[in-house]
């Protein structure tokens, strides 16, 4: 992702000495500490003077959450206040919480993307898939949050052809692949069979905990039998971008990327503008 | 009427939906049922999101902290969202949770709750999340051979290095530490109530089947 945000000119620094925001589980068992520990993340981003990019769909709705509910309810500000003094920090909640897809849809455009297009990701059929928290209950890109198209604006401006996908803010049960496995596979199956149906290559999620479930799958062969790889979205951006697949990390995934680009397989990326 | 101990959860629980912003709007539900009809999971669910509130109406809190629904929720929001009275369902699904783990209303050895705790033990420990340690520690707690069962992930994740070896702690981990204490002093004490634990019999069992 840094790789991808270089390529545009705009500088991600990983926020020094950043926590854990809690996620789900923290929140199920102590509400203030979960408040608390995830309000310790805003307050050292505050001395930075920047925003914060969460690319974490949990993580950025856990710490916007933060934001608005210190605001609106004084008994817990002061306990978290309080908290946050042991350690000599402040709560801070003027710090702006964005997603990656935001920033990159509105603070650089889609038009500025594609004007700086590299190398084509035309054989590439993405499913884009939006999952929960980016557009629940408080939509971060500014569409219809039952109806996002913000991928499917950008990866069409890139050339690559994005499949009708009617699941595309389905869950896939984020931390049920922990607990109870059998619901999530099932959730996830049918997204898989689903982009599988419509004729997708790839999977493109926005967050990476929906990445790896889904990518889980291809385990087992994924759904009908066809594992699909599953890209964050900037890793895709990135290719467009001509950034390598080594920068972009694609070697993590399980299913692997040459399923939807064979021609990254062979001639491993040279680096050659098309 | 109330029993004495159903009367107690209810307080309990109005305390926490106070809490919440916009909790009163409980009483605002129409019953029209589109945040069950909305739920991803509501097929392996014992008592739909609409009979939760229902049944929080009629003052049935124990059966309800004790249905597997409360468990089952992935928190995506469809329902919260979708919701025609505004009430936030999602987080009031969190309250009653956070209810139960108190007053230890669970079965044994139970995934979600020895999850959450393995979780946050890992995060006082270290300050982040250590994937490998927290899937380890959570499987021999709830069901080790579940760990030789998913061997087979547990080394297609290592092997791309998406499990990391060891864990990374952050240097403030004392801070942190002293937040995490404070704070705790603030949620509301451990108080679990004598009663029978309840088995699988209720249903936790058949989740998935």
């Amino acid at each position: 992702m840094r790789a991808v945000f270089a390529k545009l000119d705009a500088e991600l620094v990983e926020l020094e000495d950043w926590n854990c925001c809690g996620a789900t589980a923290y929140t199920s068992v102590k509400k203030t500490v979960a408040y608390a520990i995830s309000a310790r993340n805003l307050a050292l981003a505050e001395r930075t003077g920047d925003d914060v990019v969460a690319p974490c769909s949990a993580c950025y709705y856990v710490l916007n959450k933060t934001r608005t509910r210190l605001a609106e309810v004084p008994e817990l500000s002061e306990h978290v206040g309080a908290a946050l003094a042991e350690a000599g920090l402040e709560t801070d909640l003027s710090v702006e919480v964005r997603h990656p897809l935001e920033v990159l849809i509105n603070d650089v455009g889609i038009d500025r993307i594609a004007a700086l297009q590299t190398h084509s990701i035309a054989g590439f059929r993405p499913a884009c898939y939006y999952g929960c928290q980016i557009v629940r209950p408080h939509s971060a890109i500014d569409e219809d949050p039952e109806l996002p198209t913000s991928m499917e604006r950008l990866f069409s401006a890139l050339g690559a052809s994005p499949v009708d996908y009617p699941p595309k803010v389905r869950c896939c049960g984020g931390m049920l692949v922990a607990t109870f496995g059998e619901i999530a596979e099932q959730l996830c199956n049918e997204l898989v069979g689903w982009a599988v149906e419509r004729d997708a290559n790839c999977i493109v999620t926005v967050c990476p905990l929906c990445q790896i479930n889904l990518d889980l799958l291809s385990l087992n062969g994924g759904a009908n039998g066809a594992p699909l790889p599953v890209l964050y979205f900037t890793q895709l951006v990135g290719l467009a971008l001509g950034c390598s697949p080594e920068e972009l990390g694609l070697e993590h995934g399980l299913a692997s990327v040459e399923i939807a680009a064979p021609q990254l397989a062979t001639t491993a990326h040279t680096g050659e503008p098309t | 009427v109330l029993s004495r101990s159903e009367a107690e959860l209810r307080a309990a629980f109005l305390a926490e939906v106070d809490r919440i912003p916009g909790g009163a709007r409980l009483n605002e539900c129409i019953q029209c049922g589109t945040c069950t009809a909305s739920c991803p999971v509501s097929f392996a669910m014992d008592l739909t999101p609409r009979q939760v509130i229902g049944m929080f109406r009629a003052g049935a809190i124990e059966e309800l902290l004790e249905s597997r629904t409360i468990w089952v929720c992935a928190s995506c929001y469809q329902c919260t969202m979708r919701c025609p009275a505004d009430i936030q369902i999602t987080d009031l699904l969190y309250a009653f949770k956070r209810i139960a783990i108190e007053r230890g209303i669970f079965p044994d050895r139970f995934p979600v709750h020895v999850f959450a705790e393995t979780f946050t033990d890992m995060v006082k420990k270290y300050g982040r999340n250590y994937e490998t340690g927290l899937i380890i520690r959570y499987l021999l707690r709830t069901n080790p051979t579940a760990l030789f069962a998913r061997r087979r992930s547990g080394m297609a994740l290592w092997r791309r290095g998406r499990l990391p070896i060891r864990p990374d702690k952050i240097d403030g981990i004392e801070g942190l530490r002293r937040i995490i204490a404070k704070a705790e002093t603030f949620d509301m004490p451990q108080e679990v109530v004598a009663r029978p634990k309840i088995t699988d019999e209720v249903g936790y069992g058949a989740i998935g089947r």
